[in-house]
């Protein structure tokens, strides 16, 4: 288990320090959204936390740089993305792409939602039920000053 | 009916707890690589010794090998740098990708701490490191003889997953 | 000598803390009033202490006590003296004393303001807090002790990480953990309702403003973290659906559904179940947070140093506690549900979908933070959930709710006349459509559809926001009696939800219209966006007290006017070798005009060309000022007259029948 941790510790990421570099070449305003979207989709592997629109890292430099070489290139999204997945695998997407095993995500809130209402709906057409105990005169007294209070 | 209402929330807790139990064993940081079971991606880099000529996958097939990133600035490369000594001698072939590094100081390097290698090539930008999906050093990949990823070691090679992932993959197609 | 002193407070607010949570409990059983009256009497000393248990850490900081691990691990001598302070919470072992503080403070508050409170609740809720208290200190001795000594003795510390040294440090996490353990006040009331039986409009009249209380702290705690992210982490950013934040956003979600249930169960005496549960998932979830902020499971920027064996400690005690009080909920709730009618249209209707919405949502948080430990669990793959999916399913679930808010202020309870009363809305709905939609092209001179939707729903929140107020006054014969008959919550639920419209207006602009450049500027050159230009007047260098700094200068001008000068900073650290980027904003309520340094393109020429990122984000303020909002407004609901009439009624109720 040391041995492991000791070996984490040790493994050197390809950190550094060209951060904010502008890129080479310009791009016009679409292939720049299209650059700034992607770049903020993407998850640097170093620090793992940021996207590598924001990380300081190396590598995250180097893979920004390839996304603006690509879109000049003439790549679309899709092919972007699956360059870096090809080298890299999903967890590099911090947009999760819809697939059988993401669906659960993307659609199981929905369906939540849509559950929620159908139970509350059930809820408010209840039929009048059983009766409440009767209160004490503690909350008798605060009921009378709230109602007061109310109108 | 109504009792499914009043347990589910400590049903749900349990799934959770076991959830993390699992969980507590498993490394979040550890990216594994989809190349896996793929062909080496291609590349052609110059190689240290001799220079002048380069270094290109046709010339990793045919047996199985160690491909090994590696740079003098990386602190986990000298941990598992014994090892690979000691595996070159047993005949293992590791090939060295020199990342992000300047040749005089990869010499110098291998000077001092002995050279496993067959052959070095330097990944100067890291264009190689890229497509093999390289993100930080040291990382090992294992080539079977017909170019295929076998397995991606992150990190240091220690002499657990020596035993435990790679020799097999090697003693199997020998 | 004082560490020690420290470690032994602990010791005996451990043992106090068990005489807390066992003593009363057997004292309700057998209906011994003297036992179950130790609660509070121990509640104090415990909470007494903690606070010398604190205080002694603190010395330790102050003094530079490096023999102290802890401090030795976090601190350094050039270190400011503010910032060694709040250093005591500024990792593993210190922040876990920070949370006791507060949770021995909250059982301390319970118990001096509880003499509205019968005797046996009052003695269960702090009983209930005491076990918690005792798993707490349980896991800080045994895995976690702040006042482990080091030898050798090291010369010097490590200093605090640098990304902590602002003043965000000071005031984000004790008002957070204000927040996050208060909802163990809550969790303790539901306890004490489950175990007494007695569940009613009294009781939520009880917990509802410990909760609100909390809630409006954890409000705040969220706020200044992402105003501190934003500031400190040198890319603009403020909110990153880390799994961290989240860890801290779920529980404001559930506790926001829960203040709103517990109205609920206050006025009509309805959703009892579903708010104790509500009350125990509150907590839960932050204790969740303590769970995957300490033990590694997830990857972090918020990650304390991980280790495995304390999170088996936690889990455990997180299983304890949240299982025992779920499965005394399976057990007890459904024999305590009392069924009254609840129709569409009132406010009961309401809320129950403004529930709906908001637990939806937490559950969506989790679920997308918790989806890649699932996935590797399962070996199913990595994969990684981040701001594109929060962000998307965020507004789409949210929405909705935005919607409903707009008929907080005229349905009434029991029974609403929907006919009447959306009367004064459809007016205020074409409002809310022509100004949102317009507001883009007339504060950026463009349009966008995501804005425009936020804008709408903004300012449909915002112009219903005062019906509640407005339906009051009409009552009444003059402005100022209908003024003065406005009880304080409904000032404070006016305020709160005005704050959500805001937040939303910030939002809806500052993600949408907001502009980022990386540009390569040497000295005397400019860069724009837009109409505002910003000028790069070079580097000096400048020796802070514990760091070396690049200081750029960038003057900003808009429409060829000067407006600002900036001075955004490239901080070295030589203690712990990091490097820091300190950016510099200039700020309005309209728009944030933000720069970073990034790296100079020669990295041995700092006086040369340097890669700058600029940002302009529109509303960005709005996004915090909401946030205060609701802590202000939390902060009037909270003192609602009611809370402290109830107080003298429940006085002249004489003493055997409260204890019955």
């Amino acid at each position: 288990m040391r041995t492991l941790v000791l070996a984490a510790l040790l493994f050197v990421f390809a950190g550094g320090a060209f951060a904010l570099t502008p890129q080479e070449g310009t791009l016009d305003p679409e292939q720049e959204a299209r650059y700034r979207t992607l770049i903020h989709e993407l998850r640097c592997l170093v620090c793992q936390n940021q996207t590598i629109a924001d990380s300081n890292a190396d590598l995250a430099a180097d893979l920004r740089r390839e996304v603006h070489t690509h879109i000049v290139a003439g790549a679309t999204d899709d092919e972007v993305r699956r360059y870096v997945t090809d080298r890299y695998g999903e967890f590099v997407l911090y947009k999760p792409p819809m697939t059988a095993r993401t669906a659960v995500l993307w659609i199981g809130p929905f369906l939540l939602v849509a559950f929620g209402v159908l139970v509350a709906l059930r809820i408010l057409r209840r039929p009048r039920a059983v009766a409440a105990p009767a209160p004490s005169a503690d909350t008798e007294r605060l009921r009378r000053l709230l109602d007061e209070e109310e109108r | 009916m109504r009792y499914v209402r009043y347990t589910a929330p400590v049903v749900i807790l349990l799934l959770l707890i076991f959830l993390f139990y699992r969980g507590l064993a498993l490394d979040p940081r550890e990216v594994p690589s989809p190349l896996v079971g793929k062909a080496a991606p291609a590349f052609e880099l110059p190689l240290l010794e001799p220079e002048g000529q380069s270094l290109t996958p046709k010339a990793l097939g045919g047996r199985p090998v160690l491909v090994n990133f590696f740079a003098s600035w990386c602190a986990g490369c000298q941990v598992e740098h014994p090892l690979l000594m000691e595996l070159s001698k047993q005949g293992v072939e590791i090939v060295g990708m020199d990342y992000k590094d300047e040749p005089a100081d990869v010499r110098r390097w291998l000077q001092r701490h002995g050279n496993p290698y067959r052959q070095v090539a330097i990944d100067r930008v890291g264009q190689a490191g890229l497509d093999w999906g390289v993100y930080g050093v040291p990382e090992t990949y294992v080539l079977g003889p017909d170019g295929t990823i076998l397995f991606k070691q992150i990190g240091p090679v220690t002499p657990q997953a020596w035993e435990r992932d790679i020799r097999p993959l090697l003693v199997g197609v020998r | 000598m004082i560490p020690e002193l420290g470690h032994f407070a602990l010791w005996l607010a451990l043992a106090v803390g068990l005489v807390q949570a066992i003593v009363p409990t057997v004292g309700y059983a057998r209906r011994n009033l003297r036992w179950m009256s130790i609660a509070g009497a121990a509640a104090q000393v415990q909470f007494l202490l903690v606070v010398v248990s604190y205080l002694c850490l603190s010395e330790a900081f102050h003094q530079n006590d490096f023999s102290v691990a802890y401090v030795a691990a976090n601190s350094h001598s050039a270190l400011p003296l503010i910032y060694r302070l709040s250093a005591v919470w500024g990792a593993h072992e210190g922040s876990l004393l920070l949370w006791l503080l507060m949770l021995s403070g909250w059982a301390f508050a319970v118990s001096i303001f509880n003499r509205r409170l019968p005797a046996d609740i009052s003695s269960l809720v702090l009983a209930a807090l005491g076990a918690v208290s005792v798993g707490f200190l349980l896991f800080m001795l045994l895995t976690s002790n702040p006042f482990e000594r080091a030898f050798p003795v090291p010369l010097e510390g490590r200093d605090l990480n640098p990304l902590l040294q602002d003043p965000g440090l000071i005031i984000h996490p004790p008002m957070l953990y204000m927040g996050y353990v208060g909802f163990s006040v809550a969790f303790a009331f539901a306890i004490a309702a489950l175990v007494t039986g007695r569940m009613d409009s009294a009781w939520a009249r009880w917990a509802r403003p410990w909760t609100t209380t909390a809630w409006l702290f954890l409000t705040m705690g969220i706020t200044l973290g992402s105003w501190w992210a934003y500031n400190e982490l040198g890319w603009g950013g403020w909110w990153f659906w880390d799994p961290v934040e989240n860890a801290s956003f779920m529980p404001w979600l559930v506790g926001t559904a829960l203040i709103h249930s517990l109205a609920v169960t206050e006025k009509r005496g309805l959703l009892q179940s579903w708010t104790l549960l509500l009350s125990i998932v509150a907590f839960s979830l932050s204790l969740l947070g303590t769970f995957l902020v300490r033990s590694g499971v997830l990857v972090s920027v918020h990650a304390f140093a991980t280790d495995p064996a304390r999170g088996v400690f936690i889990l455990a005690f997180l299983g304890v506690v949240v299982g025992g009080g779920l499965l005394l909920y399976a057990i007890r709730a459904p024999k305590l549900v009392r069924q009254g009618e609840m129709q569409l249209a009132s406010r009961e209707g309401l809320l129950l979908f403004n529930n709906v919405f908001l637990v939806v949502t937490a559950a969506m948080v989790l679920f997308g933070t918790l989806f890649p430990l699932l996935m590797d669990a399962l070996d199913l793959g990595k994969y990684s959930v981040g701001p594109p999916y929060f962000n998307r399913m965020f507004f789409l679930l949210m929405a909705p709710l935005a919607v409903l808010v707009g008929f907080a202020g005229v349905v009434s309870w029991k029974r609403a006349n929907l006919i009447e009363s959306f009367k004064p809305l459809r007016v205020l709905a074409l409002i809310a459509v022509v100004l949102g939609v317009a507001l883009p092209f007339l504060t950026q001179g463009k349009g966008s559809v995501a804005a425009s939707a936020g804008a709408v729903l903004s300012v449909w929140v915002l112009v219903t926001s005062v019906q509640e107020v407005w339906r009051r006054v009409r009552a009444k014969p003059s402005l100022a009696a209908g003024l003065r008959s406005v009880p304080r919550g409904a000032w404070g639920m006016t305020l709160a939800h005005i704050g959500l419209g805001v937040w939303t207006m910030g939002v809806a602009f500052a993600s949408t219209f907001n502009v980022e450049k990386d540009v390569r500027l040497g000295s005397g050159q400019s860069a724009d966006i837009g109409r505002y230009e910003f000028r790069f007047d070079g580097v000096t260098h400048v020796e802070g007290p514990n760091f070396k700094s690049d200081t750029g200068h960038v003057v900003v001008s808009y429409r060829g006017r000067e407006i600002a000068t900036l001075n955004p900073e490239k901080r070295l650290y030589p203690s712990q070798g990091s490097v820091m980027t300190e950016a510099a904003v200039d700020h309005n309520p309209l728009r944030d005009l933000y720069v970073a340094m990034g790296e100079p393109i020669d990295k041995n020429d700092a006086n040369g060309d340097w890669a700058l990122r600029l940002y302009y984000k529109p509303m960005m303020r709005l996004v915090w000022f909401g946030g205060v909002l609701m802590f202000f407004g939390g902060i009037l609901a909270a003192t609602d007259r009611r809370y402290r009439l109830a107080q003298r009624a429940a006085a002249s109720i004489p003493d055997g029948a409260a204890a019955a």
